[in-house]
């Protein structure tokens, strides 16, 4: 039972990866991209949370957490340097 | 029975972040592409983070160190969000609607 709803819910991550880098390619503008790029960890972080339960081990929640503060911290330079044209000013 | 409710929660939160990308990629303008993944794909990162804290507390010692993930989650997509549509107002980014003026981008 559990391990049926693990596998479909990565399937369906797994979907939403590839919507996401199908954004990333397409997008027409440089927001569009910064904000699949930012939907791309936020759904990372979903799939690495769903591996931490598959195989019983606590260590994928540093990672996820790591991902968490990193990809803000992407997100918001982009967006600081797409205003300003500087990043630390 | 608690096998029933972490299902329950992971389909969900899999399901929200899947309608969240489709909204992504679906939505016409950036402004409306804006709310999928903002909300969306954020509360089923909320659910499957209460999946996993289930799981792991009913397997002995309570587990809440995924509560960390959540807050910091919570408290930085409207941060994103707002300085993703922020940027998009001052590159003034193709809109169906008229766009308000931009106050800052003022010579």
């Amino acid at each position: 039972m559990l391990a049926n709803a693990i596998l479909i819910a990565m399937a369906l991550i797994i979907l939403a990866l590839v919507l996401n880098i199908w954004r990333v390619v397409i997008g027409p503008d440089i927001t569009d991209r910064i904000l699949a790029l930012d939907t791309l960890y936020i759904n990372a972080i979903a799939l690495l949370v769903l591996l931490g339960i598959h195989m019983t081990s606590a260590a994928y929640f540093e990672a996820a957490l790591l991902i968490a503060m990193i990809g803000f911290i992407g997100t918001t330079a982009l967006c600081k340097y797409l205003l300003r044209g500087d990043i630390i000013e | 029975m608690l096998d029933i409710i972490i299902s329950i929660f992971l389909i969900l939160g899999a399901g929200f972040a899947l309608v969240g990308s489709i909204g992504l990629l679906r939505l016409p303008d950036f402004y409306t592409r804006l709310h999928g993944p903002t909300k969306a794909t954020t509360l089923g990162l909320g659910a499957l983070l209460i999946a996993s804290m289930i799981y792991f507390s009913s397997r002995g010692e309570v587990s809440l160190h995924e509560l960390l993930v959540t807050l910091f989650l919570f408290m930085t997509a409207p941060v994103s969000a707002h300085l993703l549509a922020k940027a998009a107002l001052h590159l003034r980014i193709r809109s169906e609607v008229d766009l308000p003026k931009d106050e800052q981008s003022k010579p």
